[in-house]
């Protein structure tokens, strides 16, 4: 075996009734790539924080060695003076500025007292080179794609001459070709000695790319597996990380057909009046009583501004076409009234329109129904703690109380908190975008067995998913979205991987 | 030993709730040291919480302004404009007391509701619609008092607003002749209510199986507001008792508390301080709740303006100058969060005390204006710092 670049003994780190981390150990040998796996909560993101500095040394126990040297990072300064970069999940460019101003930013090139910006450009420019990203470096990275974005990252960290480079989730937001693309890039990374440790949840994306895996559970390391040997599946991994087998993950339920129609939206168009340009061309759609419609297709596809403009339209898109729920024709004009008529949305980003996360676990479920447990505008505090801890029980929110911030929560118990709060309005319609995005495997497992739950007691469900295995396990029907259409309706018999790929990049 | 180690969770767990109690407790303790208990004395004290009124009601509006990620510079002059225009109402229109009033409030909300406008419907930032309020009700003040100069209301009843005191119940005059019996007796009663309503919160809250305080704790805590209570309460009735201005002051803050910690409105207030994107789709209008939180401002403006023209009785023409950093001084020290969301009306009312208590003390110490205003920047800042430590710990 080669060298560790990076070792980290024995850590652990509390917090406030937790302990997030416990007696943790972590290997990485230099020029590998290093897979990081585990549940949501499972303690990989704070092991990372641990490394990087977020949490500074003396907040937790335990020795980082980085280049055989011991480390007390008290910030993120130190580690990246180290050579350690971390790009987390949600990006931390700054979209009204330039490419080249973002690569360089904390990092400037100087002449004197002033910034050499030709000489930014001109290195911008081979950074770029080197992540094969082709872009004019004087482009706003607000005019670029998730995709694009996730490169300039690394391109930043790469101008840092970075040795230890630390992925969160890189291509959660990322469609396939996208993804593709960016493992390829880490490939090559490694080729020019740069060590990578990628955290995800896309364990076939893990299996094709890792030459160690490292599975946490609980706060403990599980183990450290060697993939080059090929003794690494996505049952061996799974099983590690929730501690037991699951052979299917997608509830068996009775599929039972109605053919009462609840929500029908014909030739719907909207325009955004903010981007100037139309979002949705001619949708029509139906959905009846006690199915799961999966909305299929890529990412900026228009699935969520379809979910969004039925919604009551809250980002003021110009609307036309025809919507009848439950045999009423209806144009809401507020959340609100889509509400009140039944239809419930759980958004995508959870954490930025979902949830409000500086508040409690009950304040957060009542939030969208307020009246159920009020009296003339008096809210009783005791039939909401009862409420809340209803829903704890019947899905599972792990959380010490239901007086516990939102925020302290992990990624999908938070989902769990997002969808109590929408079934507290008993919705006859439930719209779910994205249920499962960075959730680990365990959490996904029960919001479908919550969804097929629902779905037999006479709910109808509309998922919008990129995960195909998810739309296809959990569908009835699905439609498939490309560019603002719809471009295909497949019953769930006649749907394929392929199919639905094919339709979704028309 | 349970008990001290149940007092220190208690504690600990509360800390920035008490926090402002306890730095306005040390406040007070020190002035009257350095005061030699002059500080502490009836007079200086029903002085203090007259003085407090006008503040503390706009404080109260501010605190919702500034929960919902707003901010309203215009409430100084426009408190200022509408006091000159309850003095024109009464001297030069002779309308009565109960007419103006009204009126006067009705004006203010209105006036919030035009502040409101371009915020909820242009997305323009508050910072900017109301420094132009600001500047417009400024001028407003100018103007309506251009003719006359500082107008001089002789209108008992208005003025008694700002420097009166409630009635003694009458036929008492032999019994403890300093002391004002009305009001304590009210202290009394509100002593006995507040007991009542715990013991029935914690009965219900047991009903439900629920975390109660435990019974050492909870009696501490009874004893201790109760005392706390009757302090205050003999303090003020050994100077005429309640003044009005308290009295508005109490009911201000008792109804602006029901709502923001009972009510629906409250809680979608808080919600769209806390995310106005998860707020609009969750059913709750952002527009409209912007509308009844500068409404509410407005109407609050009004009533400052009313406090500060009844007490001075007259209307001047520098009327309001700075109330609005005042107030916001005070939300903020109150523990109101810049980022939105976070914060308390009573602890709004507890930095107005704070702030007025500075400036009383050191007025009474004899300190140079010059000393006070940077005394108090530097309390206004260890208080912020003291709060934002206190909140990420928690995490």
């Amino acid at each position: 075996m080669t060298t560790p670049i990076l070792e980290m003994k024995n850590i652990t780190k509390e917090f406030p009734g937790v302990k997030a981390l416990s007696d943790v150990s972590f290997q990485v040998a230099e020029g590998e790539i290093h897979c990081l796996v585990g549940e949501n909560g499972a303690g990989k993101s704070t092991l990372m924080k641990v490394l990087s500095g977020v949490y500074p040394h003396g907040s937790y126990s335990g020795e980082i060695l980085f280049g055989g040297q011991a480390q007390k990072f008290s910030g993120i300064r130190d580690s990246e003076k180290a050579g350690i970069a971390i790009i987390y999940q949600e990006l931390a460019l700054v979209p009204e500025m330039t490419v080249y101003e973002n690569i360089f930013l904390g990092n400037e090139i100087r002449s004197g007292f002033t910034v050499d910006w030709n000489e930014t450009i001109k290195r911008a420019a081979e950074m770029l080179a080197k992540v094969r990203l082709d872009v004019n470096p004087e482009t706003k990275v607000r005019d670029l794609g998730v995709g694009k974005q996730q490169l300039i990252e690394i391109a930043k960290a790469l101008s840092k001459d970075v040795k230890l480079l630390i992925l969160d989730e890189p291509t959660a937001a990322l469609n396939e070709g996208d993804s593709a693309n960016l493992l390829e890039l880490l490939r090559d990374l490694k080729q020019h000695g740069v060590t990578c440790i990628l955290i995800s949840h896309k364990l076939k994306e893990v299996i094709s790319i890792a030459d160690t895996v490292t599975v946490l559970r609980d706060g403990k390391t599980i183990c450290t597996l060697n993939a080059k040997k090929g003794d690494v599946s996505e049952q061996v991994l799974i099983k590690h990380m929730v501690g037991r087998e699951i052979d299917n993950i997608y509830p068996t339920r009775e599929r039972t057909r109605s053919d009462e129609i609840l929500l029908e939206v014909k030739n719907w168009n909207a325009y955004d009046p903010k981007l100037g340009r139309a979002v949705l061309k001619d949708v029509s759609f139906n959905v009846k009583k006690g199915e799961i419609i999966g909305f299929a297709g890529l990412m900026g596809s228009g699935r969520t501004e379809l979910a969004k403009s039925i919604f009551g339209n809250p980002d003021g898109y110009d609307i036309s076409g025809e919507m009848t729920v439950k045999g009423q024709k209806q144009n809401f004009g507020h959340p609100q009234w889509a509400i009140k008529s039944g239809v419930a949305y759980v958004t995508e980003d959870r954490k930025g329109n979902g949830l409000i996360l500086i508040q409690d676990v009950k304040q957060n479920i009542t939030l969208a129904n307020l009246r159920e447990i009020s009296h003339r505008g008096v809210i009783d505090g005791n039939a909401e703690v009862k409420v809340a801890n209803e829903y704890r029980a019947s899905i599972n929110i792990k959380t010490p109380t239901v007086e516990q911030m939102v925020g302290n929560l992990s990624g999908g118990n938070q989902q769990k908190v997002s969808v109590a709060k929408w079934l507290f309005v008993k919705p006859d319609i439930l719209i779910l975008d994205e249920p499962t995005r960075g959730i680990d495997v365990g959490a996904k497992f029960e919001i479908y067995t919550i969804m097929t739950r629902l779905v037999q007691q006479g709910m109808s469900i509309i998922m919008i998913s990129s995960e195909l295995p998810e739309v296809l396990g959990m569908s009835d029907r699905v439609y498939i979205v490309s560019s603002g259409r719809i471009t295909g309706e497949l019953p769930i018999e006649e749907a394929t991987q392929e199919k639905i790929m094919h339709l979704a990049t028309n | 030993m349970a008990f001290f180690s149940n007092i220190q969770k208690v504690l600990r767990q509360n800390i920035r709730e008490y926090g402002m109690f306890i730095a306005l407790f040390v406040i007070m303790a020190i002035f009257t040291y350095t005061t030699e208990g002059i500080f502490i004395s009836s007079r200086n004290i029903s002085n203090l919480l007259n003085q407090t009124g006008y503040i503390a009601v706009l404080a109260v509006g501010m605190t919702l302004i500034i929960v919902i990620r707003h901010i309203d510079l215009s409430v100084g002059f426009l408190a200022g404009f509408l006091g000159a225009i309850a003095a024109i109402a009464l001297v030069f229109w002779k309308l009565p007391v109960w007419l103006v009033i009204p009126l006067v409030l009705a004006l203010g909300a209105v006036a919030g509701l035009i502040t409101a406008f371009p915020v909820a419907q242009l997305k323009i930032p508050a910072f900017v619609a109301s420094l132009a309020g600001w500047l417009i009700y400024r001028g407003a003040l100018l103007l309506s008092t251009m003719g006359t100069g500082t107008i001089i209301i002789p209108d008992a009843a208005f003025n008694a607003i700002g420097n009166g005191f409630i009635p003694d119940i009458p036929g008492l005059e032999f019994f403890l002749p300093e002391v004002h019996k009305l009001t304590l007796l009210l202290g009394l009663a509100a002593t006995i209510l507040f007991i009542i309503s715990e013991i029935n919160n914690r009965r219900k809250k047991q009903a439900y199986n629920f975390d109660v305080l435990p019974m050492d704790i909870f009696i501490l805590k009874l004893v201790f507001m109760s005392v706390l209570v009757a302090g205050i309460t003999w303090v003020l009735a050994g100077f005429n008792g309640l003044s009005w201005t308290v009295v508005i002051m109490l009911i201000v803050v008792a109804i602006y508390h029901f709502v923001t910690t009972q009510t629906v409105l409250g809680r979608h207030i808080y919600a769209v301080g806390g995310n106005p994107e998860a707020a609009e789709l969750s059913g709750i209008n952002v527009k409209n709740i912007t509308y009844v939180v500068f409404g509410s401002m407005g109407l609050l403006s009004a009533l400052s303006g009313i406090l500060f023209t009844s007490r001075l009785q007259s209307a001047t023409t520098t009327a309001g100058t700075l109330f609005e950093l005042d107030a916001i001084a005070a939300a903020y020290v109150g523990g109101v969060s810049a980022a939105g969301g976070v914060g308390k009306v009573t602890g709004s009312i507890i930095g107005a005390l704070v702030m007025t208590s500075l400036t009383s003390g050191m007025n009474l110490m004899s300190i140079d204006i010059s000393m006070q205003y940077i005394v108090r920047g530097a309390v206004l800042v260890a208080a912020v710092i003291f709060d934002v430590s206190t909140r990420t710990s928690r995490k």
